[in-house]
């Protein structure tokens, strides 16, 4: 690794300032350790020397910031990442979820789609995805676009396929998108289900009401304060009973809406609001 | 050596490290409290017992995999978590983090040892050992310039020398001693 640029905490905040009130987005509750390496990653790429400079750049010139963008939010996904969340999600969400005539699902912070692509899959071999409907956001524009495309590089297919086994999946995984080149397309089919729209966790608010919400990994990088007011959104998004799925190291315990949450799974951290 | 005042101790390990840190777990007493953080670099999206494996042989204290935001705590033994990456936050709490691999390795020694050594500066002491590739090297740099204290596995007595190698060509000034010099000086700190 190169010797990284370095940014200090008070150039991050000014740098923060001027995103908060020049472009709309509001990172001042994400957790510094992540922002400071992406913050740092960003500059390196972009060849920019001090927080001074990054700063002048993002105030001066909106493309700067537009690629800024794409870089901050950490976009790595992976398809059926911890296959035991998705043979507990398939074993115990799903036969909930079937005695609801339309099934309506949160994917919030969906990255480029592969954790919905997921989903999609295991609700189609459950028989349920013709009668699912999934909502997929990010706050990246950029995300959206390459999750509706729905492609993905054939190389990581190989270790998709182990994963897809392990979750519990019994298909011919290959039956689930066309190789073209050196890419995999995921079927039009299980993409029908989803709409890909722009929802920013830190400012926008609840939009339906689901049976379930999938956000995992994505309040890692929120601080506690903001871990706290997403819950609170998701729990007002969340029908009564409804589900949700968190990332594998998330814990619901530092948070008072804990309390109107029962848990289904704990190593899977699938949870259920009460009433 | 030297006796010093350390925070926090973090050990990076990968290809040949587990039967080492076995080791030092095994000799350190019940009552030890400076807290320890572990990362090894394992396999993902398989079920792992590495953490029961290592508690197993640790004087009944139990080394745990930390959950977003839980707080650092005296006389705690943690690992970092599969497929991810282990900050530290100002506050002395984790932190998670699911961006691209560093050197191939998510969990990386190098992310966990920068974040650790901002944080607790001349209080850290970072234990580099056994493996067979480049991480570590680059996060050692950053304890030693953050004034902490770096050690590195000798290169004879690690299974696969590779990584002490390179963290020992970046760094003039880091310790070169064997496992059993690292559970000798460990013993020094109660």
């Amino acid at each position: 690794m190169n010797k990284a640029v370095e940014i200090s905490t008070g150039e991050l905040e000014e740098v923060l300032s001027v995103l908060k009130h020049q472009y709309g987005y509001d990172f001042t509750d994400y957790a510094r350790a992540s922002l400071t390496r992406r913050f740092q990653k960003f500059m390196t790429d972009a060849n920019i020397r001090s927080g001074y400079d990054l700063k002048y750049q993002l105030v001066n010139n909106a493309a700067t910031f537009q690629h800024f963008l794409q870089t901050v939010t950490v976009n790595v996904t992976e398809l059926f990442r911890d296959p035991q969340y998705y043979k507990t999600l398939h074993e115990k969400v799903f036969p909930m979820l079937a005695s609801y005539p339309i099934i309506k699902i949160w994917h919030a912070g969906c990255s480029t789609g592969e954790e919905v692509f997921s989903t999609c899959i295991l609700l189609k071999e459950a028989g349920l995805l013709d009668r699912a409907k999934i909502y997929a956001t990010d706050i990246n524009p950029k995300n959206l676009e390459k999750a509706k495309a729905g492609i993905l590089p054939l190389h990581v297919m190989k270790d998709y396929t182990t994963n897809y086994i392990q979750s519990g999946g019994t298909k011919e995984f290959a039956d689930y998108y066309t190789a073209r080149y050196n890419n995999a397309i995921i079927k039009k089919e299980l993409r029908d289900h989803v709409v890909f729209s722009q929802h920013n966790l830190v400012t926008d608010n609840t939009f339906n009401e689901f049976q379930l919400i999938c956000c995992r990994n994505v309040m890692i990088y929120f601080n506690r304060h903001l871990q706290h007011r997403v819950m609170q959104l998701f729990y007002d998004s969340l029908s009564p009973l409804g589900f949700i799925a968190l990332g594998a190291k998330e814990s619901l315990l530092h948070t008072d809406i804990r309390k109107k949450f029962e848990t289904v799974n704990s190593a899977a951290k699938i949870f259920r609001r009460k009433e | 050596m030297d006796a010093k005042e350390f925070d926090i101790i973090m050990i990076g390990g990968s290809a040949g490290s587990v039967r080492v840190i076995a080791d030092i777990l095994a000799s350190l007493p019940a009552s030890f409290h400076i807290p320890i953080v572990i990362v090894i670099h394992r396999m993902k999206n398989v079920v792992s017992e590495m953490d029961r494996l290592l508690s197993a042989g640790a004087n009944n204290r139990k080394v745990q995999e930390p959950e977003d935001k839980m707080l650092i705590r005296n006389g705690h033994i943690y690992l970092a978590p599969q497929n991810y990456h282990l900050l530290i936050e100002a506050n002395r709490t984790f932190s998670l983090d699911y961006s691209e691999p560093v050197h191939y390795s998510r969990p990386s020694i190098d992310v966990s040892f920068e974040s650790g050594a901002k944080v607790y500066r001349n209080k850290i002491l970072a234990i580099l050992l056994s493996g067979a590739n480049q991480d570590g090297a680059y996060g050692l740099e950053q304890v030693i310039q953050y004034e902490g204290t770096a050690i590195v596995q000798s290169p004879a007595s690690a299974e696969y020398s590779i990584m002490p190698n390179a963290a020992i060509q970046k760094n003039n000034s880091v310790r070169i001693q064997t496992p059993g010099e690292i559970v000798r000086y460990l013993a020094t700190l109660i």
